[in-house]
């Protein structure tokens, strides 16, 4: 076997016992508390999961965005917010991995000690006053001294695993004159930064990724900044990834949520042997969904996969941009779509929380889909980007 | 074709300064240039030369500055 091959296979094990021995049980209560998964993360950490793409060069296990996505896929299916807190920090170290530029030593140290320590990133790209257009920033890296020591502070409305994360990649202005759109992306240690917690979370769903508010004040060194410009980040690795990663555990959320309403109609076919099952029906249609949501959610990860192994140039096309926006649009709405019919299917019991075919949860955890980075803003970019885009 | 280039770009790429203060390599999107205005200016390049950009020239850095506009421009038949 190849390094990736071992290191694919070992993960995705691991991922499958995390998420069955671990999160499964806690979910409910990681939910009612909206508490982080403090035991699952800390098992993925142990199984060296947290640099699972980190490549065997520095000391990481090589692990494919294949095996990534599909640990994201087996731990949503279990407890969403694990999956989700698993995904943003694998989007974070590719984001490192892609970008650290050659011969940028500060980067490949780092990703070293993330090897070594299991260091959890978390993101700070949306910013109060910009909303979720990440292309935008109104915070600044401030003009650095003469030691090359450089600040910032940025009013984060939301910040998944804020309170729980070692780092912070954070997107800011390039320096204090710089247009909203030219951006960098800087890596900051928590011993580096002021959080300063701005109000509760206790939201409908994704409770377990605790994601209060913040405001950011960093202190850094500009090593830390990633040498290319956060469009390019962004347009290659962040948001194909990003959009990638999520629809795995959107899809791992509906996958449980058609099991339970399967489960459901089993029982119930067992009860009444024989006799006409009006739900066996909506299962099967409920199905047919299910498997639109898989199809799309596959074929995207291989085209990303196939342009990133080879034709990387591609990845900042318009077509491509547009190819991996329709995948956040299309999972994100049918993943929810999913859920509220397992729940046509089930009923009262799964509306119920405390069944085995509630899916509640799952409805709730899969309708922050849409927001992360709300569709609206997505089609008014596709929109511009339809407009001259040839082949798409 | 630089001094068309540059009235497109004065139409259409919403600049936070005056582009006849920039120099043909100096980054657009630094001056200012939103991912939205550049797909206007793409658009208006294409009336106004009358030629079609390929998909593999679209996309960001292509329209990074009025040199590597006038480079794609070449690439797809403008006479220079
Ligand atoms: C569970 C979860 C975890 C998250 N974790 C993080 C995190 O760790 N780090 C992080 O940085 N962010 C995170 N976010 C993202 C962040 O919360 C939001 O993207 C950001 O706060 C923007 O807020 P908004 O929804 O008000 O967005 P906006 O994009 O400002 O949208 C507000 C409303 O205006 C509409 N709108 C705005 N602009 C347009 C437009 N141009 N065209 C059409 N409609 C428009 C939208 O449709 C929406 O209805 C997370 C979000 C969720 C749900």
């Amino acid at each position: 076997m190849t390094v990736t091959a071992a290191a694919d296979t070992a993960l995705l094990a691991a991922a499958r016992r995390i998420a069955d021995e671990i999160a499964a049980p806690n979910a409910e209560e990681v939910d009612r508390e909206a508490r982080f998964p403090a035991e699952a993360i800390a098992a993925l950490r142990e199984e060296a999961a947290l640099s699972a793409l980190v490549p065997d060069d520095l000391g990481g296990a090589g692990a494919s965005l294949e095996a990534v996505a599909g640990a994201c896929f087996e731990l949503g299916r279990r407890c969403a917010a694990t999956g989700m807190v698993f995904a943003m920090h694998q989007i974070q170290v590719a984001c490192m991995v892609d970008h650290r530029g050659d011969g940028a030593p500060w980067f490949d140290d780092y990703l070293r000690e993330l090897v070594a320590e299991q260091l959890l990133i978390a993101s700070i790209t949306s910013e109060v006053g910009t909303g979720g257009d990440m292309g935008k920033s109104i915070a600044a890296v401030s003009t650095p001294d003469a030691d090359g020591a450089a600040s910032f502070e940025k009013q984060a409305p939301t910040v998944s695993y804020g309170p729980h994360a070692d780092a912070f990649l954070t997107t800011v202005r390039r320096g204090p004159d710089a247009e909203p759109g030219d951006q960098v992306a800087v890596l900051t240690r928590r011993e580096q930064m002021e959080m300063e917690s701005q109000g509760t979370w206790d939201p409908l769903g994704m409770r377990g990724t605790c994601s209060p508010g913040f405001v950011a004040k960093a202190e850094f060194a500009t090593e830390q900044v990633l040498p290319v410009p956060f469009a390019t980040i962004s347009a290659e690795t962040m948001t194909p990834v990003s959009h990638i990663l999520w629809s795995h555990v959107w899809l791992g959320i509906a996958t449980d949520a058609f099991d339970r309403a399967r489960a459901f109609v089993k029982a119930a076919a067992k009860r009444k042997p024989g006799e006409p099952l009006p739900a066996a029906t909506r299962l099967s249609e409920l199905m047919s969904e299910l498997s639109l949501l898989r199809a799309e959610v596959g074929l995207a990860l291989r085209e990303y996969c196939d342009l990133h192994a080879g034709d990387r140039a591609r990845l900042a096309e318009m077509a491509t941009i547009l190819r991996f926006n329709n995948l956040k649009i299309a999972a994100s709405e049918q993943a929810p779509k999913v859920c509220q019919e397992a729940l046509g299917v089930c009923g009262i019991v799964g509306y119920k929380n405390d069944t085995p075919f509630s899916v509640g949860r799952h409805l709730r955890d899969a309708m922050s889909a849409r927001l992360m980075v709300a569709n609206e803003r997505i089609h008014a970019t596709d929109a511009s980007l339809l407009l001259i885009a040839k082949e798409v | 074709m630089r001094e068309q280039i540059r009235q497109v770009i004065r139409e259409h790429g919403h600049l936070a300064v005056d582009i006849d203060g920039l120099a043909d390599a100096a980054d657009l999107y630094q001056a200012g240039m939103t991912s939205h205005a550049s797909v206007n200016v793409m658009i208006a390049l294409e009336d106004t030369f009358d030629v079609e950009f390929l998909d593999s020239m679209l996309k960001r850095s292509v329209f990074e500055s009025v040199d590597s506009i006038a480079q794609a421009l070449t690439e797809v038949g403008v006479p220079a």
